[in-house]
């Protein structure tokens, strides 16, 4: 979707405030949002998380902090998912018809899951159709649903530096949970290709985009 | 931070807080969460992830070339040897090097990716609107908001992080730490330096 999450490029933000001996957490409760979060039964699609926190309206996304977004987006999640009822989010208080679920993530649970490594690298459909060195542009697409191709690349032409394997493709695994794996390549674009003739001649800028993005050049 | 805080501190709880605290209840009654789990989870990112794990990755990178190279080929791999990479958001990692007359910036334009295992939890500039609407097209007045000036000739390249791919920069070693061992050299690595927003 054309979000104001897509920010790359955009002028007017203002500077950036580098904070010295910066704390990991500003407040308590950006501590247990973070750990709500990541023990929530809402869990496992880092897609369909990130998409719920593009949908927070363009004005809110602009103005309220980063744990704020996260916590909006849990919200939602759950109501979503049928976790929580409209009515308990208000009342504070769990309806005592419902049944008591059981934590997805025990105590005992947390270091050993820190420790596991996890993968989004899954088994190809077909074999890749670009190489190193290939030159593609990516392509001008708009969906309105999630997609990880921003705005300031589409219809500009770069050279795929790295492939990466077939890695779960966000756009439809942020909506249908499926993994619908596709060919992931590191494409470079030289700044001026993007910016135009203001940037420095060698600079450049690196994404990682899926082969449905990108056409050959 | 304890979270006694919320009841000895000196400013009232704000809304958010409030909020926070509401949904925490309601979720732990409903046996949503565990909250020794919460705590936990807390704890892991106070305590065991941060950027000394990403220093100590450099460290050895620029005391054993054979490593530094395993890193550069298969950062993942590597950065699994010394033992992290586990808990998400260090899945699939890269590593790139700064050189003479060549400097790496990492932002994420679209949310916030970040190695969460050699790094830690992001600091609020990189999350911000400011930083990442303007690393990509800017990067050299960026670096001047963090006191870092490149001369006009080196080349920059930005790597937005728009995958699971994580990106690690293996800044420039200093000048004159010949003599220094793995421990000393990684006590010269900087978050900052990781991202590269920031020289050594």
């Amino acid at each position: 979707m054309n979000g104001v999450h897509d920010m790359g490029g955009v002028h007017g933000l203002g500077p950036v405030a580098p904070e010295t001996d910066e704390p990991p957490f500003h407040a308590d409760w950006e501590q247990r949002v973070l750990a709500m979060v990541i023990a929530s039964p809402t869990r496992g699609n880092i897609d369909a998380g990130r998409h719920q926190r593009e949908l927070i309206p363009g004005a809110d996304y602009l103005r309220i902090s980063y744990y704020e977004k996260w916590f909006e987006a849990l919200e939602a999640m759950l109501l979503q998912g049928g976790f929580v009822t409209p009515e308990e989010l208000t009342s504070a208080r769990s309806d005592p018809a419902a049944p008591k679920a059981t934590p997805r993530l025990k105590a005992q649970d947390v270091a050993p899951a820190f420790t596991r490594r996890g993968s989004y690298l899954r088994e190809p459909p077909a074999p890749a159709v670009f190489a190193v060195g290939d030159r593609v542009r990516a392509l001008n697409l708009h969906p309105a649903g999630h997609t990880r191709l921003p705005r300031y690349v589409r219809g500009r032409v770069g050279v795929i530096e790295r492939v990466h394997g077939a890695h779960v493709y966000p756009d439809t695994h942020a909506h249908t949970g499926a993994d619908d794996p596709r060919w992931l390549y590191t494409v470079r674009f030289a700044s001026r290709e993007l910016w135009g003739l203001g940037a420095a001649e060698r600079d450049s800028v690196s994404l990682d985009l899926w082969e449905p993005y990108l056409e050959r050049a | 931070m304890s979270r006694d805080h919320d009841h000895h501190g000196q400013t009232p709880p704000s809304d958010i807080a409030l909020r926070v605290k509401a949904l925490e209840s309601l979720m732990v009654e409903k046996g949503l969460v565990d909250p020794a789990a919460l705590d936990a989870i807390v704890e892991h990112f106070e305590h065991r992830v941060g950027p000394r794990n990403g220093a100590q990755v450099v460290a050895r990178a620029w005391a054993d070339p054979a490593y530094r190279q395993r890193l550069l080929a298969d950062a993942t791999e590597a950065i699994a040897e010394l033992g992290y990479g586990g808990g998400g958001q260090g899945e699939h990692m890269v590593a790139v090097e700064n050189a003479p007359g060549l400097h790496n910036l990492v932002v994420c334009t679209l949310c916030s990716c970040y190695p969460w295992p050699v790094l830690g939890l992001p600091p609020v500039w990189y999350k911000s609107a400011p930083y990442r609407s303007r690393a990509v097209i800017d990067p050299r007045g960026v670096l001047m908001e963090f006191g870092t000036e490149l001369a006009p000739e080196v080349e920059i390249r930005v790597w937005d992080s728009t995958a699971e791919i994580r990106y690690l920069v293996v800044p420039e070693r200093p000048a004159g730490t010949e003599g220094l061992d793995e421990a000393a050299l990684a006590a010269l690595v900087t978050r900052n330096g990781m991202i590269g927003t920031a020289l050594l």
